[in-house]
Parts: C-alpha cells; structure tokens; sequence
C-alpha cells in the first residue's frame, strides 16, 4: 500500500501548500488592502496608542504634541499654538484624516519611517512601548508670528524663505484655522468645528492661500518679463518707446499705464521701467517675446506643481496664441489670466537672488528619533536654471532700484544700513473691486538671506486706494527686518 | 535530547508570551506542572515505546505550547487555565494509552466493539437531557458543569474500525468487483457494512449540524479506502457524492448558506456587521499582523468571537505575523510528515491502514480549519489540533499520537521478518 500512502502524502502536501499560499496573500500581499477596511478598528487602536511624534519650528517650539489621555486611545494630538501653524501642520483626525505635514510625515511620525533595524525587529516581536519620531520644520516661531502680526487682520498671506536653500522660515494665510478641535476623539466637537470651516468653500480657512490659492500677481510679473528679455537680447539701457496709450495691434483696444500718464515723458529704459512699473514697456515686450516670456515663467515653476513637503496648486502662465497680441500684453504685465501663488511668486524673487538657479523650497529640515539621532536630513536641492547668473544680477540691480532708486515704488521696504530689492504689484481683480497688493521682495541685495512674497487681498485698509507700495510692502520690511535681527546679516 | 531541547524551548515561549501579557507570577505556577508532565511522557515514551519517532511528542508539545499561549493571552482566568488543566488530562491520556496498548493489533480484534462505541459516542449528544446545542451545533455532552464532545473520541474510534475492517477485507475489496463503464466496482456484500456505517456516522454529523466533521469524516474514510484497495474510482465517486452532498447541503440549510455566502463576500457591508464578522476579523487580525505581526501582546485578538477555539491561528497570525503562522504551519506539515513516515514503514496491513487514517485526522482537521480562518474555503466549526481551546480535542489528539508512537515503536523493533524467517529455516 505504499504507493499510495505516497500518493495521499502528495495530495496532503499540496493542500497544505495551498494553506501557505493563501496565507501568503493575507499576510502580505493583499495585507495592506484587508487590514485598510475601514471595519477594521485595530489600525485605528493602535495608531492612537503610539506617541505620535512631535512637530516642532526650527528654534525648537512645539507646535504639535500628543499628550496621554488615560483611555481607550491612549493618545491625543494637541497644537499648542493654535491656529498659527495650522496651514503648517495640518491635521490629524479620527474623521477627517492628516493633512499637510501630519499627512506627508504621517509614517515617520508614528514611528514607521521603514528603517529596519535590529532594535526594530526586536522591538515588533516584543511589541516595546512605541514612539514615534519627531520632524522639525524649517519654520521660525519669531518669523512665522511676525507674519501674522504683521499681516494682521487682512486677509491674505505671507511666505518667506532662504533664497539659498530655499528653506521656508514663515508661511502665513489668513484665516487660518486651529487644528486642535479636529484631533478630538470626540467626533461630534470635531465635526462641530469642521462644519464651522466651511469645508467646501472656496474661501475656507482651511485653504492655505500662500501655497494653494493662486491670484492675479499684476506687475510683480514684470520681473519675469525683464528676465526674458535681457536673457533674449536686451540690455538695460536700451529704451523705448514711451506712449501714454500703447496701441495693441489687430484691435481697436490700447493700453494706459497705471498712473495714466506716460512713465518718463518721451522714451524710456528698461532699467528705469522696471523702476517705475512701467505697464507700456512691458506690455511692448510681451508682445515681441511671448514665447520667451512665458519660457521663462515655466522655468520658475508656472504651469506645473512646485514640489514642496505640502500640497500646492500649480501657477498658471498661459500659452497665448501667436496673433492675440493684446493679451501677449497684458500677461506680460501680469494681467490676463495670469495665476500666481504667493509661493510662486516667492520662488520668483528667490530665483533672482540665487543667482538664476531655482531653488526647490523645502519645509522639514530633519526628522529626528525620540532618542535625539537625526533619521533623515533634508539638503538643499535646486529646481534648474532660469537664467544665467548675469541676467539676475541685472535684474538684482533693477530690483534694488525699485527700493532704493528716487523713483522706485517700493520706498515702504527701506532698511537702513543694507540694499533691499524688490518689485510691486497692484493687479485689478473683477470689476468693482479692489485691486490685490502684491510685494514680492529678497535682502540683502548682494548676499541675499531672506525672499519675501506678500499679498493682501483686495487692497486692505486702504481698499482701492491701495497700492503694493503701501500697502504689503511694509509686511515684507517687517519680516526681513526680524530675520535679520534672528540671524545677524 | 532533541525531544528535551524542543520541549523546553516551546516552553520558554510560552513563559516569554505570558510575560508579555504581564502576568509572570501567574504563568509560572502552571509552566512547572506542565513541564514536568511533559518530561513524565516522556519518560514513559522512552520506557515503552522506545524505539517510536522521536519527533512527534515534541512537536505535538510545541504547538501545544503556543496554543495555551495564545489561549492564556486572551483569557489568562477563564480559558487559560482551563487549557492547562485540560492539557495535563490530556498528558495523562498519552501516558495511559500507551501505558494500556502495549501492542496496537490488539485494536484489530475489538473492532465492532470500537465501531459500536463510535457511532454511540456520535448519538450521545442528540439524547434527550444529556446532549446540549452551543453555538449552533448538538454536538455536546453536558455532565454537571462538564462538558464534553464525544464527536473527537468517535473519531479515533471509528478510523480503528475502519483501518481493521479494511486491513481484513482488503483483498475482497479490490478483487471482487464487476466492472462497469471500465472502471471496477466493488461487491456490495463485502462493501455494505462499511457503507452502512459510514452513512450512518454522516447522517448523524448532518443533524448535529457538524459540517466540518462531515467532511472529516467523509475525507478520512475516502483516503483510507483509496490506500486499502489503490482503486481511484472510489476517489472519484467519492468527489461526486461529496459535490451531490455539498449542493444539496446548500440548498437545504440556511445556515450553509450563509457560510458560502460569506466566503465568497466576505467584505460586504452588509454582512460584515453581523455573521461575516467572525471571518472578517480574523482576516484583518492575520493582515494587520503581516510578515512580523503586532507584537505579544500588542495586538486585539479580543476583536475576534471564538478566537479561543476555532480562531487561535488568527490570533498568532495578529500577534507574530507571518513568521508565527508559516511556523506552526511547518510544525503540522512535519507532524504529518512523520505520521505518514511512520504508515509507510509499518509492516503489516493493519498498522499502516491504522497510521494513515490516524495522520489523515489530524492533517485533513488541520487543513480545514486553516482554510476556513484564512477564506481559502468556507468556514467550518473544527478544532485546530492541540492549539484550540478544547478538552475533548486535546484529549482525543493526545490518544491519536499515543497510538502512532505504538506503532512506530512496534515497527522499529519488531526484527525484519525476511532475516527471521532465513535464520530459522536455512541459515547462512
């Protein structure tokens, strides 16, 4: 009977084969799949019972905790600083997810960073006490509340970063919101406070505006537009016509300059236009170098997703065709359909004063475990090249007028003692509205340490009276004033 | 002695596991008595059946010990204890049988008594006033505060019958048959009794809604005739009866039903609330334990209705991953091994009929319940040998080993007949 003993041997081998298999496919295949149904209570058990990691500013302030509740979810997420850094972080909810960092972190925060050590192993089989591990931020807690102070009760926002890291050191939108009802295990607060939000408005708080929400940057574009052109041909000494009305060609339409008079009586040069925000050079070089213009836009992150540590909306230049000479003249001046984030717009300046390369801005400068020793550390990496090194130093130079020449706009953001460069930005929004205050802005001019992009949303205080001059310059001169007291340059 | 080393490592396990559930003091108490029971087995193995395999004993201790790990995890004041106690019964049960069968063909001869006694212990629960339904099932026995189910000891009683039964009419068997369709059928003269009696013991499974030792049943008894008379018509006949079985099962009872629908759909929202929650929450608990598992201790098992019985594997699953669960599934597979190892080598038609059919239980048990905890088929109420919570399990697959290890030691020690028979005769 031996043979077929060996026979059922071979049928037993196979059917508990087939146990293996099929484990297999539970325990690791399709594991991920079946242990995130949201029947599943255990994932959600035990991510409340691990010490979620702290998130914290550069200077070390703790802008998220988790601090022990003594019940069923062991732990409960806290922002001590309230709605401060709440674009920043995010949030971290039972019902409604993570957001922002609490999201793009969310692994290394509890501790799952897939880091496999010997400590590792050890510690899943004997399921020793979990913690997870800290990210501290590019933030500085004095900037970031510079920024709101600053900005005050106007709607709007206001980014600032190291042009030559592209490390963001302040990032703030008003409204914004306090994440610390939405981490509440008791979801009707939760819920409560999320409904007050108004979630699906376009105007939620809960909508950062400086990475997120694109406005119409008007003549901060011009600096993009003078970057095309000296890097196509032009020196900033050469002139040009200067009409108080720019006829456009194949329309009957023309365009008048901001102040409806001409710039500088006769012609004018690129240097000086920039100076004066001239709207007729401009709008005369945009429609000579469209293509050139909108180039140079895409290479400073238009039209795709800036990458960055939290979600962005992507800016938009548009590709205008090759007759439509009005609206090449009114992109080229910021106008016209012309879409720009405050990040975007920040990522402009920083450009120039990085000397032409793109810096990839970055919002996390570590992450740290819970015994102090540095998991990951984020280097400076840059986007590509915009325009060679000589071209931003022109442009430096056009920009430092803007501020400290006799015509410049920008005389809100004088500092004393260093050579700030800037541009301003007054775009029109909708019939009947205020215009948006735009000031884009990097210091010191020759080793710059700080770009800032300000906007305040449909003028401010001064309504339609505003200006980018008036109105946001003052916030950028704010900021690069306390960075440079925080950093002594 | 690898038997020691084993022994004493699964041992440790279990004192690691219960550390982790935080009750050293407790656990050591009844680590001591269990050792020590086990090394009395042992001993005893040594003395009588010397020259037995020497894996089975340690194997059959290891997963014990995880077992009542895992068990004393979930319960360390009901259940664990219990499990404990009902393990050294069942060591007792090891040391008494094999201390009683001093030669395993003495079985053969009390086959009808055996066979009587099996279909008796599978009636027991439908008397009125003894017999008790839980979960659904009449399958026990409630003496007083005990109970017990005698389906586990029927088992082992009914695969003697058969293995003798077979052993003495296996020539008839496989000789006499008419042939139909060119395939050879069996006389019913010598095949009815059989049938009657198998017929019989899967009626009775059907109303005591056993489902899952029907198929034992019906699997066991379909190997041991295929290995009796090499006649692959009886496995064929035997899978359509089984399908002729399962279909009309379904249409008839709901409850089968269910049990299909649930393996098909298992995530339905509507079912998973309700009667898919069992199943659903023991896949979850094997996901989220993946390759590593949770940690002793770390993950909720407790999520799990049953999952002191029928679901222990689930609960190693959460708890050590993939690792855990591919470790108890080599240490069945070796036992299995062995088992048939041990049928093969046996001399004479008897032990190897008794041995395969006794592996058979255990392997196809086995197999049924890890298929129905991990939805490779549908779920069947079935104990997963030595590791579920159950006494008259332990007890019964206690026996089953005592049994292979007489057997092995029996063939081990037996001389070869060919050398014997060229002494006395001729001589070289």
């Amino acid at each position: 009977m031996q043979p077929q003993i060996r026979k059922v041997g071979l049928g037993l081998v196979f059917l508990f084969l087939a146990v293996f298999f099929q484990l297999n496919y539970v325990q690791i295949f399709a594991a991920e799949r079946i242990a995130s149904n949201n029947a599943n209570v255990r994932s959600l058990l035990r991510e409340y019972s691990i010490q979620r990691g702290d998130i914290l500013t550069l200077d070390g302030t703790r802008v998220a905790i988790s601090e022990p509740t003594g019940k069923k979810l062991k732990y409960r997420r806290t922002y001590p600083e309230g709605e401060l850094y709440g674009h920043i972080t995010g949030f971290y909810s039972i019902n409604y997810g993570e957001s922002r960092i609490e999201s793009t972190f969310h692994d290394q925060l509890l501790g799952d960073a897939g880091v496999i050590s010997m400590q590792d192993i050890q510690d899943r089989f004997l399921g020793a006490g979990e913690e997870g591990d800290d990210v501290r931020l590019t933030i500085h807690s004095r900037l970031q509340q510079a920024a709101r102070d600053a900005l005050g009760s106007n709607k709007g926002a206001v980014i600032a970063m190291d042009p030559q890291t592209g490390e963001v050191r302040a990032m703030w939108s008003n409204p914004s919101f306090d994440p610390t009802p939405l981490a509440s295990h008791d979801s009707r607060e939760a819920k409560r406070y999320w409904n007050s939000l108004e979630p699906k408005s376009p105007n939620s708080p809960l909508v950062s505006k400086a990475t997120s929400r694109g406005y119409a940057p008007g003549s901060t574009v011009k600096v993009i537009t003078a970057a095309a052109a000296l890097e196509a041909r032009y020196e900033p000494n050469d002139t040009f016509d200067d009409p108080v009305e720019l006829e456009l060609p194949q329309t009957d339409e023309t365009l008048t300059n901001f102040t409806k008079t001409s710039c500088a009586g006769g012609r004018i040069d690129l240097f000086t236009a920039l100076e004066l925000s001239c709207d007729t050079t401009f709008a005369m070089l945009g429609m000579e170098l469209p293509n050139e213009v909108r180039e140079m836009a895409e290479a400073m992150g238009f039209n795709e997703q800036i990458p960055f540590d939290v979600g962005t909306e992507p800016s938009a230049f548009p590709e205008v065709g090759e007759d439509n000479k009005p609206f090449q003249a009114y992109v080229a001046i910021g106008q016209g359909d012309v879409v720009g984030t405050p990040l975007q717009m920040a990522l402009v300046a920083a450009t120039v004063a990085n000397g032409g390369e793109v810096p990839r801005p970055q919002l996390v400068r570590e992450v740290i475990d819970p015994s102090g020793g540095i998991v990951e550390r984020f280097q400076p990496e840059t986007l590509g090249t915009a325009m060679s090194s000589e071209t931003a130093r022109q442009v430096t130079e056009m920009m430092e007028a803007v501020v400290q020449g006799d015509q410049g706009t920008g005389h809100a953001a004088q500092i004393p003692g260093i050579s700030v460069a800037a541009k301003t930005g007054t775009a029109q929004t909708v019939e009947g509205a205020s215009p948006h205050a735009w000031f884009v802005s990097f210091a010191p001019a020759q080793d710059p340490r700080l770009a800032v992009a300000v906007i305040v949303e449909n003028g401010g205080q001064l309504g339609s009276e505003a200006t980018g001059g008036a109105v946001a310059a003052p916030i950028a001169k704010l900021l690069m004033e306390t960075d440079r007291q925080i950093r002594g340059w | 002695m690898v038997l020691a080393l084993l022994l004493g490592s699964g041992a440790l396990a279990l004192v690691a596991l219960a550390r982790d559930a935080g009750k050293v003091d407790a656990a050591v108490p009844y680590m001591a008595p269990l050792s020590v029971f086990y090394i009395v087995a042992h001993i005893v193995m040594r003395r009588t059946a010397a020259q037995a395999d020497p894996l089975i004993l340690p194997v059959a201790a290891i997963l014990n010990a995880l077992g009542l790990a895992a068990v004393y995890r979930l319960s360390p004041d009901e259940f664990g204890p219990a499990q404990i106690t009902w393990t050294i019964v069942g060591i007792g049960a090891f040391v008494a049988t094999l201390l009683a069968v001093r030669d395993f063909q003495v079985l053969s001869r009390y086959k009808y008594i055996l066979g009587f006694a099996g279909v008796a212990l599978l009636l027991l629960p439908l008397a009125p006033g003894i017999g008790a339904t839980i979960n659904g099932a009449r399958l026990w026995v409630a003496l007083g505060p005990l109970s017990f189910q005698p389906g586990e000891l029927a088992k082992v009683c009914l695969v003697i019958f058969f293995a003798a039964y077979l052993a003495e009419r296996k020539e008839l068997l496989a000789i006499a048959s008419r042939r139909l369709l060119g395939m050879h059928f069996p006389d019913l003269k010598h095949f009815g009794p059989l049938l009657v009696m198998w017929g019989l013991s899967l009626a009775v499974m059907f109303f005591e809604k056993d489902l899952g030792s029907s198929l034992l049943f019906f699997s066991i008894f379909l190997v041991m005739l295929y290995v009796a008379t090499a006649r692959i018509v009886y496995v064929a006949i035997g899978l359509l009866m089984f399908a002729g079985g399962a279909y009309i099962g379904y249409q008839l009872f709901t409850h089968v039903q269910q049990r299909v629908l649930i393996w098909l759909d298992v995530f339905n929202p509507r079912y998973i609330a309700d009667e898919g929650y069992q199943l659903a929450q023991s896949l979850f608990a094997l996901a989220t334990g993946g390759l590593f598992g949770t940690g002793l201790g770390q993950g909720r098992p407790d999520l799990i209705p049953a999952a002191h019985t029928d679901f222990i594997f689930s609960v190693i699953g959460e708890e050590l991953g993939m690792m855990g669960t591919a470790g108890v599934l080599l240490c069945f597979m070796l036992m299995v091994a062995r088992g048939l190892r041990i049928a093969m080598q046996s001399r004479g038609d008897f032990g190897q009929l008794l041995a395969v059919g006794l592996i058979t239980i255990f392997a196809v048990q086995t197999i049924i319940i890890l298929a129905g905890v991990t939805r490779l088929m549908p779920l069947t109420g079935i104990t997963l040998p030595f590791m579920s919570y159950g006494g008259s399990s332990l007890i019964s697959n206690f026996i089953l080993i005592a049994i292979l290890i007489r057997i092995s030691h029996q063939t081990a020690a037996a001389p070869d007949p060919a050398l014997t028979g060229e002494i006395l005769i001729g001589g070289r």
